[in-house]
This record gives structure tokens, sequence and C-alpha cells, in this order.
């Protein structure tokens, strides 16, 4: 096992190398030094339950490759190997854009991480993974937007703007504060006259009329946003969001940054993608995982190309409502586990860390004799960010956003000063 | 309960046939050409083209049926109970295969009692195959006790692992009977899973021969023997007969009548569904066994469910198919139909997730969701040349429901395409 080279909090983190803590203190960050009010956030929720033993690799654990058998990932150098983080945790080979992250100090990997959640229903664990409680059900809003109006925006003014990608608002983004939803999905040629009309027609409706002005205004974000060299025009047809982006978390992430980039664009969004629960064939290096990591990655590289000049300031969370079994099942798959990864990456983050408390997965050490027992609460991450990345105050963040979390504290140290 | 329409649509056992047909033919092809396996690309080209016209074919019947029937109600419980037991044609093995479920396993059952509904869904082929439970193997199952024996003798087999798949089992107790808070633990899970090892699909190779191809096959030797213990209770039943059983059992439990009260109230009524109703709905449930039309009675006989203050924002779906009810108008197309769904979000047969669809406003409401809808209906209005004056449609579809200025709007319209456009986005008829 790693030495664990930092103490904090309490967690035992392990650093690339000797001297990487100092060396990312000296990187002239500090050139593009901003105020809590220009950061950009972006969460991408993935549904359906990522396999972290799959995509965070613990080579190092002499219990892995057992337990994981077939879908177990080889050690980096090995063929088809997994890309070294340290000598005990690895990237799954499809990750290479995030461990070109990693080597530049800008990710920061978690494992043996869960949200308060310890049964195993997809439809209650994204409840809590979103909602911020300790239970799924109890508030129709989510945390983040809980957040939103407690995030300063310079002038001493509070409450900061945030997209949902896609038609509609995922739970983490409903609640109080307005948020505006835009799919990658073009909605052209609607007729001037016919939206005037309507516009009159909803005047005696606030719900109608509230939702049809947030349209209108988005449609002028999108009209307005930047087209960059990448050939990623605003106003994508069907087919040429098909044709630009082969899978689709490439064309939501697209959708994301030139939004983002736009003027007056969000300075928050929110991106989903489903299709991580492998419960049958679900492959090792190669296979259906791999195809789908290797299109989550790709899509954090458009959303990092597409932010371009805002890279800097943004932090970007990848989370998922909890991991898989430890063991593989009868159809050379995983069933719904506990612990399992998290990744935050973005030109804000001080990354470069492998942030695990490992229990080991041998026999004594799994939760419930199957799972990877969490150590680390996802909340934990979600206040860090909140608090260093923006700025919201202690108190809100554990009264408001997430009650009765007095048991995770914030983790500190993962945003460059 | 049968579909409006007098669609030829190929049955779930043919429609199997034939993808394990292109499966084979492909791998021929592959052989004959390299000795390399077929990669994944390849063999899913393969089952898209097998299954492509199928998919179409079902979704066009749904549609025209939705649009044509005199029975709309009894529609409207059929969707109701697909997306309760929600299959997802985004998994390459189900997307024929998504419609056949509705057809044949829901529409029999609609008007029957609640656990022959449960047991034909369970045993349909698309609902094993989208949950994987075909090759879910009883780790004392005859298969595995050969296997490893087989593997002693010969050390240059690869290792392969026997055992269950827990997928069926947790969703069945999750999502089709109980309910998450229904009480169950994990053993129940891993209990039930090796309880309905061996229900599986017939027709395939080696340890997975026999059986018709592509009905429900019950594999003996993937069954794990011996008494199970499932929420407290040890059940002796032989084979297949051991989960008919559970079944059984989950059907008459108040946690079931509660879940499914629940989600029903939800539907039909309000987002939050009024206690009130749900109780009563839930005591028809139990006091008549599960007997589905005495449920149905106490849903429309609650006084809930006749206040007039509309509480539900249509789905894409409420949305498409009470406009072509509106319009009396029967899509011809299987693309108009898709491409109407992909547009508005809804695809048919995929929400993506055994959850099924989200029943509730917020799922829907959003303002891209609105603009979306907006491009939508001014499309339908622009094709739109019946002789029937718009105002009239409004009378006809929304009857007292359509409000002064909506009336007004479309009187002033330019145009009675775009009078009929406006109809469709009035709040009144996105809200049921």
């Amino acid at each position: 096992m790693s030495r664990p080279t930092q103490m904090n909090t309490g967690r035992r983190r392990f650093m690339m190398g000797a001297g990487a803590l100092a060396a990312a203190a000296t990187i002239p960050h500090a050139l593009f030094a901003y105020t809590g009010s220009s950061s950009r956030l972006v969460v991408v929720i993935l549904r359906g339950a990522l396999d972290g033993l799959a995509a965070v690799p613990p080579y190092g654990d002499p219990d892995y490759a057992s337990l994981h058998r077939e879908l177990a990932i080889a050690a980096p150098g090995a063929a088809d190997g997994a890309l070294a983080l340290n000598d005990t945790f690895a990237l799954h080979p499809s990750l290479s854009f995030l461990h070109e992250r990693f080597a530049a100090r800008e990710l920061v990997v978690f494992n043996a991480v869960a949200s308060p959640y310890r049964d195993r229903s997809h439809f209650d664990g994204q409840n809590v993974l979103e909602n911020g409680l300790t239970k799924p059900m109890g508030t129709a809003d989510g945390w983040l937007n809980r957040a939103l109006a407690a995030m300063p925006r310079g002038g001493g003014r509070l409450g900061r703007s945030a997209v949902a990608i896609s038609q509609n608002v995922p739970l983490i983004l409903r609640g109080e504060a307005a948020v505006i939803s835009k799919s990658p999905q073009a909605t052209p040629d609607v007729d001037e006259d016919l939206l005037a009309r309507l516009a009159d027609l909803y005047s005696h409706d606030d719900w109608f009329s509230a939702r049809l002005s947030e349209a209108l205004q988005t449609e002028k974000m999108v009209d307005g946003a930047t087209v960059d060299t990448a050939g990623g025009s605003s106003a994508m047809s069907k087919e040429s969001v098909k044709a630009a982006y082969p899978n689709r978390v490439g064309a939501v992430a697209r959708m994301a940054s030139e939004l983002m980039r736009s003027d007056g664009g969000p300075e928050i969004a929110v991106i989903e993608a489903s299709g991580w629960d492998t419960h049958a064939n679900q492959g090792g290096a190669k296979g259906i995982l791999a195809t789908r990591l290797a299109g989550l990655d790709q899509g954090l590289k458009s959303l990092a190309e597409g932010l371009g000049p805002l890279w800097p300031q943004t932090a970007v969370l990848v989370v998922t409502e909890f991991g898989r079994t430890a063991a593989v099942n009868g159809t050379r798959g995983t069933d719904h586990g506990t612990g399992g990864c998290a990744f935050l990456v973005g030109g804000a983050v001080r990354g470069g860390q492998v942030i695990a408390d490992w229990p080991s997965l041998s026999r004594a050490a799994l939760l419930d004799n199957r799972d990877l027992k969490p150590t680390l609460d996802l909340r934990s991450v979600f206040k860090g960010v909140l608090d260093e990345h923006m700025h919201v105050d202690a108190n809100t963040l554990a009264k408001r956003v997430f009650p009765d979390s007095g048991g995770a504290r914030p983790l500190q140290g993962l945003i460059r000063a | 309960m049968p579909l409006a329409v007098n669609s030829p649509l190929a049955p779930s056992d043919q429609i199997f046939a034939s993808l394990l047909a292109a499966r084979d033919e492909r791998q021929k092809m592959k052989q004959a050409s390299s000795a390399e396996s077929p990669d994944a690309k390849v063999l899913f080209n393969a089952i898209r083209e097998a299954y492509q016209p199928h998919y179409r074919a079902q979704v066009l019947a749904r549609a025209q049926s939705a649009a044509l029937t005199t029975r709309p109600f009894a529609e409207r419980l059929v969707h109701f109970w697909a997306n309760h037991f929600a299959v997802s044609a985004d998994k390459g093995v189900v997307f024929g295969l998504a419609g056949t479920l509705e057809n044949e396993a829901i529409r029999p059952h609609v008007a029957g009692r609640f656990v022959d509904l449960l047991t034909a869904v369970e045993q349909h082929p698309a609902m094993i195959a989208f949950l994987d439970n075909q090759y879910s193997v009883g780790g004392d199952s005859t298969a595995a006790r050969f296997a490893s024996r087989f593997r002693r003798a010969d050390t240059t087999q690869p290792k392969r692992q026997f055992g269950i798949n827990e997928n069926l089992a947790r969703e069945i107790l999750e999502l089709h009977t109980l309910g998450v808070n229904g009480g169950y633990s994990q053993t129940d899970v891993t209990s039930f899973a090796q309880i309905i090892t061996g229900w599986s699909i017939g027709g395939g190779k080696g340890r997975l021969a026999g059986g018709v191809p592509g009905r429900f096959y019950f594999r003996d030797n993937l069954h794990e023997p011996g008494p199970k213990v499932f929420l407290g209770k040890t059940y002796t039943e032989e084979g297949r007969r051991q989960g008919e059983a559970v079944l059984a059992d989950l059907a008459r439990r108040p946690e079931t009548a509660k879940f499914i009260a629940t989600k029903l109230v939800r539907h039909f009524v309000a987002d939050n569904p009024p206690a009130a109703a749900v109780d009563r709905v839930s005591r028809a449930f139990l006091n008549s066994g599960g007997d589905l039309p005495q449920v149905y009675r106490a849903l429309i006989e609650s006084p809930e469910s006749w206040d007039s203050a509309p509480r539900k924002f249509k789905t894409p779906e409420d949305f498409v198919f009470s406009t072509l009810r509106a319009l009396n108008f029967s899509p011809a197309q299987p693309e108009e139909v898709i491409r109407t769904f992909d547009l508005l979000g809804q695809r048919q047969y995929t929400p993506g997730s055994p959850a099924g669809w989200p029943d509730t406003s917020k799922s829907w409401d959003g303002s891209d969701a609105l603009m979306h809808r907006v491009l939508w209906a001014s499309r339908v209005g622009a094709k739109y040349e019946s002789g029937v004056e718009p105002t009239d449609l409004a009378a006809a579809s929304l009857g007292s429901y359509a409000r002064p200025e909506t009336l007004t709007a479309l009187r002033r319209a330019a145009t009675s395409g775009q009078a009929v456009a406006l109809l469709l986005m009035s709040p009144e008829f996105q809200r049921r």
C-alpha cells in the first residue's frame, strides 16, 4: 500500500510523488487569480451507479484481481493496463484525458466515497445524491439550487445563475432559485408571431409565462454564444450534433460550455449521463463500460476545450449514486454496491491528489460482505467545493444546503488558493 | 384489451428468433472472413437490423391505438402499467421486444388480477432480458456443479464464476411490488434472486440449449435447488413454482397495495397523491385480492378524482396522444411518431431505466421542454387542413375548461394553423 504523504482532516492523501505539493504551490496560477465571483462549477451526474473499481482500479490491493476477476483492469505497464496514479490506484485505460489532467495537477480522484445513502436502490440513491439530505424523501429541491442563492457574485451581492443541460431540470437544481434548462437539440424556426401571441396568452398564468420568458432568454443566450474554432456553432441541428460528437456526453458538454461562455451566461451547469448500470457483460479494458468511460472522457475534454479561457477558474465534479459489488456476479457484471469513486477536475482544482482512506478489499473489510466500504462522505467533497470554490458561507452550508451533515466536515485543499 | 388497430405485429418469440438468427448469420460471416470472433459493433448492428422494423411497427401501432380507441381509459391504463413495468429499448437486446411486453403481457391482463399481470410480466422474455435474469445461475445448480467438476479435470479451461445476478429480483421488489420502503433487506433480495434462478428464455446454445426460442423457459439446470427463506417465510416449492409462489405472496401484501395505489393516484389525480384516495384504492386492492377492475372503480369513485382543478402537467406522451385525439388524426408513418417523441424528449419504450418515466410535473416542466412543445405544436398547426374551426376543436377537446382569453386568441389568430398551435399550447390543454 502507498505511504500517506499528507494528512488532512484525518484523511490520507496519496500524492503523485514527493514534492508534488510544493511544486503545485509554485505554479504561477496566480496569473489566473480569480475572486469567488468569477468561479465556474459544472456537476456531472453519472446515473446508474458507475463501478468505481473499474474506473479507478486499486491495482495495488492484493484482493482486487481475485474479486474483480475478468473485469479487473491490469496493472499499469501490462497490456491494456491501467493508467497509474500512484502505487495503489490507477485510472481505467479509457480515461486518458483525465489522466493527463492528473499529471497537470488538475484532477483530484476520490475513492471509497459515498453519499450517506446505504441501501441499493438507484432511484433513492440518486435522490440522496441530489437532495443533500440523509434520506431519499423529505424535500422537493436540490442542494445545488439551495446553494445558488448563497453564492457571492461580487459587489457584496449574492446569487449565481445555473443551467441544466437537458429539456427538464434534474432534482439537484430544482428549487426556489430560478434556473434554466437547455438541451443540445436546437429549436429553430419557431415563429416569432406565435411566440408573441403565446406570451400574451400566458400573461394570466405565472407558471407558463415564467417558463416561456426563461426559454426566450436562453434562446438569446445561445444566439449570442461564442462560436469557437472547434466548429461548435450553437444552432446545432440534430444531425450536425451527431456528426460532430460521437456520443451524448460530448454534445451536452459542448452545449454547457457555449452557454457558460456567452454574455451573461450561467456560471453553473449540470450535465447528466446514463448507462452505468452494468449488471451483465461489463467488460474490462475493452467492452461496454470501457466504451462509456471513453465517451465520458471525451465529453470532459470537449467541456475543457469549449470553456477555453474559463477553464482556469472552473471545477468539474463527476459523481454517481453509489458503487458496485466488489466481486463479479454470475453474469460477468456487477450488482448494486456502496463505496465508489468521484472526480474533481478543472483549472481551479488543486489536483494531482488521490484522496482515499482505503479500507482494503479484504473479506473482513467489505461492507455486508460484498461492497467497498465508504470512508469519505460525498457531502464533505460538495461542502469543500462550495466553500473554497463558490464561497458559500459555512453556516448556510451546514444548515440550509446540507442539513444534518455535521459529521461530514468540508474537505479542505481541493481548490487552488 | 387488444390494440385498437389491426396491426400485423410479430410476436416476441418470432422477433427473438430473428435476433438469434441474425447473430448466427453475422457470426458465420465473420468467421468466414477471419478467425476472430465478431466484435461488439458488428453484433450490435445485426441486432439493430433485425429489430428495427419491429420497433417501428410497435411504436406506430401504439400511437394509432391511442388515437383511435373507443376505450381511452383502458388504453391509458395499459400505458400506466407499461410504465410501471418498464423495459427500455436502449438496451440492445430489448430494442425490438419492448412493445411486445405491453401487447402480450399487459394488454391481456389489464382488466384481470394483479397477480396474473405480475406473473405474465416477470416471465416475459423482454423483462427477463432487460433485467439480465436469463443467465443468472444458482451456485449449487446442476450447471455450476458440473462446471466445477469439469474445471478440476481440465485446467486449461478459463475460469468462469457461476452465480446469481440480482437485478430482476431487486427491481421486482423495489419497482413492481413492495416499493423501496416495503420492508425487505439485502438478504431478501439475494434469496429472491436464488429463487428465480432458471427463469430464462428458450433457444440458446450449450448450457442454454432447450426451450422454444424466444419464449419463457425454466432452466432446471441453472436453478438453485432446495427450500429458501424469503421475508421470513420458507418456500419449499420445486423449480419455477417457487418463484411463482413468491410472486403470489407479493401480490397480496399490504405494502404492494399501498405502492400500486399511490402510483395510480399520482398518475390519474395529482403529483402529491391525496391520502384519502390512496387509502381507498389500497383497501380495494387488498379486499379484492388485487382484482384490477375493483381497484380502478375505487379510483374513479374517489371524490379527489373529480376535483375540477387540473393537477397534472401533461407528459409529452399525454400531450401527443391528446393532440391526436383532439385533431382526430391517426399517424400513418412510424417516422412521424418517432421524430415527434425524440423532439419532445420521451422516446417511445425508452425510459432509460427500469423505474420508467417520472410521473410528476417537475420532471417535465423545463423551459427548454416548453420550447420543444411550441415547435411541435407549430408544425402540427402548419399541417392542419381539416375544415373544423379551431374554436370548435377547443370546445370539443376542452369543453368548459377553455378559458375566454384562449378562445379570443384562437379567433384572432393569423391562420387556422396558428390557432391550432395556440390551442395545443394553451395552459388548459397542457394540463390535465
